[in-house]
């Protein structure tokens, strides 16, 4: 659009046509302050703390519901405009409590800053304040009517926003305010973004609230570590004891992919950081039972057992699982422990998505992965099977504003009319279980389309439907764990025009284990294993045989044939439901946060740091790498990157082979890879210097790990900076996985929903009280109902 | 069923059918009922809408806007229906005049309405009444089946091909939907919150569609300028004040009345219509537009009554209701009475008319029972001001402005309630005297708690 | 929940008057009210559920409008106007007159639910004030004797 010029407090500027005031102001710094107004949400004009003074016009206007006209001349800084500003902000208070030290928002509060900035320093109060007490809205929501200034930022964020609509405005003049859908309590998706955008203290937390102030936190941005969307989360941390405890979630930081979403897991589930059944101290079976035990007794118990069968059996008697929510370092070093240390392919994960088959579809087109950011402004979106309400809720947020913003054209295809069929331009209800189908339709197949044929599909529908999308230019496809192999191979193949792919994984590295290699036949970048040697000289070694996937690992445990089996960060006996007694003779290694059911079944377990506690990098489903930080702590457990080396270096193996050392850190390396938490000194690098020694050399340092990765991974050559500066990388697809076109049969969905998040969702106290009050409320309905 | 007045200074228009049983479509017809719409029929959009402009009508819903650039402003070409509002919700205190228009000349209104629509091409009508006014829902009813029944609506109008249809709909308890953007909302099913403007309804009004919204005594002024002409109805006022008004009369007078009268009559003969100053008492003050509109002293009142005088003088004809005030009222408990209703009336939606009334309301409480502090009198002026031109749309400046006048011009009744001084107006022996704060009962005055 | 067949009549005459459902709403609720006395939270979910909105959508607009109440009140609504031209002849003495009768203040009902009370704003009057609605029936140049005469007639019409 053309631009408009207009001057603002004697400022020229320009901004194009079509802009509001309030943002062209912000454009060259002139703040206007504002309570209702928030970007990408709908337009109120309630709050009146925007008025400015435009020329021509008799009385003061809103700048955020003026669009800027050529020539308009406007003041913002003017006696009238500080006057209007400050008797809104008298007004407001009125009513509001005056009791900022004992706030919750206290410290964080819009409003004390806006009086800070604008206000009167006395009150001309004399009358009573009107009073509500403060409500329970669910577990994780409280009222407090007094404080609410009725800026109906959190109605609309939860309704337009999250198409949840479960907050709104009742009563009238002043006794409006601010009411759940089910008349005394919330029934929502309960993802706290009403919380986390209101301007004051009126919406508060029941996993944070009066538990510290604000600016007694550090806080940390990392990437959550539930689902595979990879959003960024801000973790505010405090010092206790013995080192850093996490206090809460939230996404004050909104440069991440999410911008202002998070979901109730990336905001509250980290909770069963402190479980008191967290593992903190190594297990090792002695007479039957697992016994607590010193470090040094388990891992050289480990190594031992390791190298008698790795010498006696080979390699190929031992099997590795590794983790979908893991690091990529930790994952890279896992496969490449499997195959230089133990000498054996025998690698698998729990798979939920077919990224080989999606690898191999896409070989030889760059550009064709949609990153998370694609999907917020692509002109339009086709969305087969999945459920990202649930599943996906970032993507979900992505495509709801997208449509809601833009304009984009949604196309459903799905065996139910999912939530998301209400933002869509086309849905196309199929049969159950016929999502290959309806791609192998889509990709020209026309002999696929009997087997879509419903009630609501109709053949003309179906053509319809296939006739618009081949219309679409720039489309994003996004498909989940129901496409697999080649119908997920033709769908990719058969769209062109700029269309771009997301294969829906589930877990919050399960793309990040695949591209790192946790697979029996391919190495990491879904390279074949004939081409090990490119790793570097001590790969040719790497056996040129696929090794075991889980399924055959289990069977050879079963013949007596599988004597060791290291498992990270998974849980597989519950997943798979295997036969405990197939693993009655494999010398099992648990590394976990738990006493999972594997775990149970081990020989020696080793407590490991959760994501939160860490630093490294995940990739989530769409290929987009970031990085962690480490936030907090957990005192005796230890990173899986340095119990893998540790075990590497008690079997007697050249440490140097398989992590890197390297003494320069990464170039901007402020002292991250020692958890050096932002904002701080890194006093060990101070200290180093001065003395004249070298900077510390580690050999757990998770980005001399990832500086590896991006040397040697396929598509993971990206800007170091970019990731430094806590942004978002698109990685490329530039693997080849060849012969992958049959159908993933180990593919098996977690089935996770907004509340659950396997074992740590079922350790976390605010996931489990979500999931009770939802269970409790129709049944106390139902009796209401009846007593009447 | 409210009683009719006359005088013999009266110019009867609009209530030219009051009393005469025109409720009955066939004495309507009589009546020369549906003769301007089937001549608006025959005169096309422009020709309609350049007749009103000439009948320099001006709207009577308390605005005065000039209700034919009103209906220019509406697009010719739109994608979406376009619509035609009669707004019937008359709420402002004081206003009594929309109610017999219903009342005796249902048919006047529905005509308004059709001629209206062909004028910015609109096919649908909607009258809207506030719920209170049940009985004339049931008049516009039936007077509406019946023009359905005799083919004055519906499709193909008076045989013209034109099609028109009408319904008559109700609101329920809410003054703020007489605000036009709130109304529409009202009708969509909402709540009754103004909308943001730009833009404006005649482009993007309900349903989305371009709207026309008139008041009610506006629309039933058309058919007589449409059958009378342009220039004489602007003949019967003054200079860009067309023809008469319905005005309401009321208070402390003898005889209190809805009585028709030429814009810019006098308002001290005005008084005298309602047969003067009741109980030998004299005149303090006069409200001349509704609760809205800044006060006149008793020296103030040699005035024409028309939109323009009366801006010039400080106030606003507003909706036609005439408050007379005699001089046994206590203006502080006035300017109280006048608060608790925009207290109780605002919507809420933006911050300055939600907490400025209800603060005003509290202060002006306190103030009144004797518990007033020297400060409040200036708090008082500071608050309104700062609502004054702010708020989301005109109710803040309803409220605004009686109380800034109020202040203004009776500054010493204020001073003679300070000090724990008794209400100067006030039975004593009646009334509970309260000491400043002590014997506030927050339990009873916070209106949060009152609500549960 | 089925409404009588009047109403339900005249529910299905007013869908047919608006190009959305959703513009049925406040009429309903206010019909719905004058047959079941108040808007019940059954009432609430039927609208909602007709109209195609949440009981939250509704709850919104019940709790907008003034003549919406969700709680039963007396048979007999007495709303006494004392905003400015009704104050100005008298209202506050036949609201006082009227509290003192039936021993209720403003927003309270009679023991024998007969009687609510309620003192409301401005009811288009003003000509004729003071003056109060007795449900929808309109009461104008009240004194306290025409009060009595009121209240009378409606107790005598209960007992009969």
């Amino acid at each position: 659009m053309a631009d408009v010029n207009i001057t603002v407090d004697g400022r020229k500027l320009t901004a194009p046509a079509g802009t509001l005031l309030i943002e062209a102001c912000k454009s060259v710094g002139i703040e206007v302050p504002s309570f209702c107004y928030y970007p990408g949400l709908s337009l109120q004009g309630a709050c009146r703390m925007c008025l400015v003074e435009i020329a021509k016009m008799p009385k003061l206007q809103t700048a955020c519901t003026t669009v800027i006209q050529e020539g308009m001349a406007v003041t913002t800084a003017s006696d009238t405009v500080h006057q209007a500003r400050k008797a809104m902000l008298e007004f407001v208070l009125q009513n509001h409590p005056l009791d900022c030290p004992v706030c919750d928002a206290g410290g964080e509060c819009e409003l004390q800053d806006m009086t800070f900035s604008y206000g009167a320093s006395e009150s001309k109060l004399i009358d009573f304040k009107n009073h509500k007490d403060e409500e329970q809205w669910s577990p994780v929501v409280f009222f407090d009517r007094p404080r609410c200034i009725l800026c109906y930022r959190c109605v609309r964020v939860c309704g337009e926003g999250m198409d949840v609509w479960a907050l709104g405005i009742q009563n009238r003049g002043a006794l409006s305010l601010i009411a759940p859908n089910q008349d005394d309590h919330l029934e929502c998706e309960e993802c706290g973004m009403c919380i986390d955008i209101c301007p004051v203290g009126a919406l508060t937390s029941g996993a944070y609230r009066y538990k510290t102030r604000p600016w007694e936190m550090n806080h940390v941005s990392t990437v959550c570590l539930h689902c595979a969307d990879g959003c960024k989360t801000t973790l505010g941390v405090r010092r206790q004891g013995s080192g850093n405890q996490i206090v809460r979630g939230d996404n004050r930081d909104k440069s991440g992919i999410n911008g202002d979403f998070l979901c109730i897991k990336g905001r509250y589930a980290f909770d069963f950081i402190e479980h008191p059944d967290r593992l903190k101290q190594p297990l090792v079976r002695k007479n039957g039972t697992l016994t607590p035990a010193s470090w040094e007794e388990a891992l050289e118990l480990v190594a031992l057992r390791f190298r008698e069968a790795r010498d006696t059996d080979g390699g190929a008697s031992m099997g590795v699982i590794g983790s979908s929510r893991t690091t990529n370092e930790e994952n890279y070093l896992l496969q490449k422990f499997a195959r230089l240390v133990l000498r054996t392919n025998n690698i698998d994960h729990h798979r939920t998505a077919d990224f080989p088959a999606f690898v191999n579809a896409l070989s030889g087109r760059a550009h064709a992965t949609a990153s998370m950011r694609d999907v917020l402004s692509a002109p339009a979106v086709l969305l087969i099977g999945n459920d990202p309400t649930y599943q996906h809720p970032l993507l979900a947020w992505q495509i709801r504003t997208n449509v809601r913003l833009h304009g984009a054209r949604l196309y459903v295809v799905n065996s139910w009319p999912i939530k998301l069929t209400r933002q869509a331009k086309e849905f196309l209800q199929i049969p159950e279980g016929a999502e290959d189908k309806a791609a192998a339709f889509l990709a020209g197949d026309d002999s696929a389309a009997d087997a879509l044929l419903t009630s609501k599909t109709t053949r003309e529908k179906l053509a319809g439907f296939r006739e618009k999308l081949q219309g679409e230019q720039n489309l994003v496809v996004i498909f989940g764990s129901e496409l697999r192999g080649q119908e997920l191979a033709a769908l990719v193949r058969a769209a062109a025009r700029g269309a771009k792919y997301i294969c829906l994984g589930d877990h919050a590295n399960s793309r990040g284990a695949a591209d790192m290699g946790l697979y029996p036949d391919l190495l990491p970048g879904y390279l074949p294993l004939s081409e090990a040697a490119r790793f570097g000289e001590p790969w040719k070694s790497v056996p040129q045989q696929p090794g075991m996937d889980l399924e055959a690992m289990v069977a050879a445990g079963k013949e007596r044939k599988l004597r060791t089996l290291y498992v990270v960060g998974s849980n597989p006996v519950a997943r798979y439901a295997i036969d405990p007694f197939a693993l009655a003779e494999t010398f099992v290694v648990v590394e976990d946060l738990f006493l999972t059911e594997t775990a149970d079944l081990a020989e020696v377990v080793l407590p490991a740091a959760c994501a939160y506690e860490k630093s490294g990098s995940f990739t989530n489903t769409c290929g987009d790498l970031q990085l962690l930080r480490k936030a907090g702590d957990c005192e005796g457990v230890k990173p899986d990157l340095e119990i893998i080396v540790r075990i590497a270096e008690l079997m007697g193996f050249d440490i140097q082979q398989l992590a890197p050392l390297d003494p320069s850190g990464m170039r901007a390396d402020f002292g991250e890879s020692r958890g050096v938490q932002s904002g701080e000194v890194d006093q060990q690098a101070i200290w180093n210097r001065r003395q004249g020694y070298e900077p510390r050399v580690s050999p757990f340092n998770p980005f001399a790990v990832l500086k590896e990765i991006q040397r040697v991974v396929p598509g993971y050559n990206v800007g170091q900076l970019e990731l430094l500066s806590g942004n978002d990388v698109h990685t490329a697809t530039a693997g080849r996985a060849p012969g992958k076109t049959e159908a993933d049969r180990f593919i098996l969905p977690s089935h996770e929903n907004l509340f659950t998040s396997g074992t740590l969702g079922r350790y976390s106290d605010v996931l489990n009280r979500v999931i009770e009050a939802r269970l409790r409320l129709p049944n106390e309905k139902e009796k209401e109902i009846a007593a009447d | 069923m409210a009683d009719l007045v006359s005088h013999p200074d009266e110019v009867r228009v609009v209530s030219k059918r009051f009393g005469e049983g025109a409720t009955d479509i066939d004495r309507y017809l009589a009546l020369d009922g549906y003769k301007a719409t089937q001549k608006a029929l025959t005169m096309g959009a422009d020709a309609i809408i350049n007749e009103v402009k000439a009948s320099n009508l001006r709207g009577r819903g308390g605005a005065g806007f000039p209700a034919g650039m009103k209906w220019s402003f509406v697009p010719k070409q739109s994608p979406k229906p376009k619509y035609v509002l009669c707004n019937g919700d008359e709420s402002e205190p004081g206003t009594c005049k929309d109610r017999l228009i219903f009342e005796h000349d249902p048919h006047s209104v529905i005509e308004g309405v059709i001629i209206a629509g062909i004028a910015v091409d609109s096919h649908q009508g909607y009258i809207y009444l506030r719920g209170e006014y049940r009985y004339l829902i049931e008049i516009m009813e039936k007077a509406v089946a019946d023009a359905y029944a005799r083919g004055f609506l519906g499709k193909n109008i008076f045989g013209s091909g034109y099609d028109f249809e009408c319904a008559v709909q109700t609101g329920a308890g809410a003054y703020e939907v007489g605000e036009e953007s709130a109304l529409m909302e009202s009708l969509e099913g909402k709540r009754g919150i103004p909308r943001i403007r730009p833009p404006f309804p005649a482009v993007v009004g309900l349903y989305g569609g371009p709207t026309v919204i008139n008041n009610a005594e506006t629309l039933a002024n058309v058919p007589h300028i449409i059958l009378g002409g342009g220039e004489w109805y602007a003949s019967l006022g003054t200079p860009k004040n067309g023809g008469t008004r319905l005005f309401c009369l009321s208070g402390s007078v003898n005889k209190p009345g809805v009585y028709e009268l030429p814009m810019g009559y006098n308002l001290r003969k005005m008084i005298e219509v309602a047969g003067g100053i009741w109980n030998g008492r004299k005149l303090k003050a006069v409200q001349p537009g509704g609760s809205s509109v800044p006060v006149l002293t008793a020296d103030e009142t040699d005035i024409p009554m028309d939109f323009d005088a009366l801006m010039k003088a400080g106030s606003m004809l507003g909706s036609g209701a005439v408050v007379i005030i005699d001089d046994s009222t206590c203006m502080v408990k006035y300017a109280l009475r006048v608060m608790k209703f925009y207290q109780h009336e605002s919507c809420g939606w933006c911050i300055p008319c939600r907490e400025g009334t209800d603060w005003l309301k509290k202060t002006l409480i306190r103030f009144h029972s004797g518990g007033g502090v020297r400060r409040d009198i200036d708090n008082i002026q500071y608050l309104a001001e700062n609502m004054l031109g702010r708020t989301f749309c005109p109710f803040g400046d309803a409220a605004a402005m009686p109380t800034i006048s109020l202040v203004k011009k009776f500054r010493q009744e204020f001073e003679d309630h300070l000090e724990g001084k008794p209400c100067p107006y006030e039975d004593h022996g009646k009334i509970e005297h309260l000491p400043v704060l002590t014997a506030w009962d927050h339990r009873t005055a916070d209106p949060w708690a009152q609500a549960h | 929940m089925q409404f009588s067949d009047q109403l339900e009549k005249r529910f299905a005459e007013l869908q047919t008057h608006y190009p959305i459902k959703r513009s049925a709403l406040v009429p309903m609720l206010l019909y719905a009210q004058d047959e079941v006395g108040h808007v019940s939270d059954e009432v609430v979910h039927e609208i909602a559920a007709r109209l195609d909105l949440t009981d939250l959508e509704v709850r919104n607009v019940v709790s907008y409008y003034s003549m919406l109440h969700t709680k039963p009140i007396g048979k007999y609504n007495i709303q006494v106007c004392t905003n400015i031209s009704c104050m100005l002849r008298g209202a506050e003495k036949v609201f006082d007159h009227i509290r003192q009768r039936l021993g209720i203040g403003h927003k309270q009902d009679t023991p024998d639910g007969l009687f609510h009370l309620e003192e409301v704003e401005c009811i288009g009057a003003c000509c004729w004030a003071p003056a109060m609605q007795v449900n929808y029936t309109y009461h104008e140049n009240l004194t306290t004797e025409k009060v009595d005469e009121v209240l009378e007639s409606l107790r005598k019409k209960e007992t009969q």
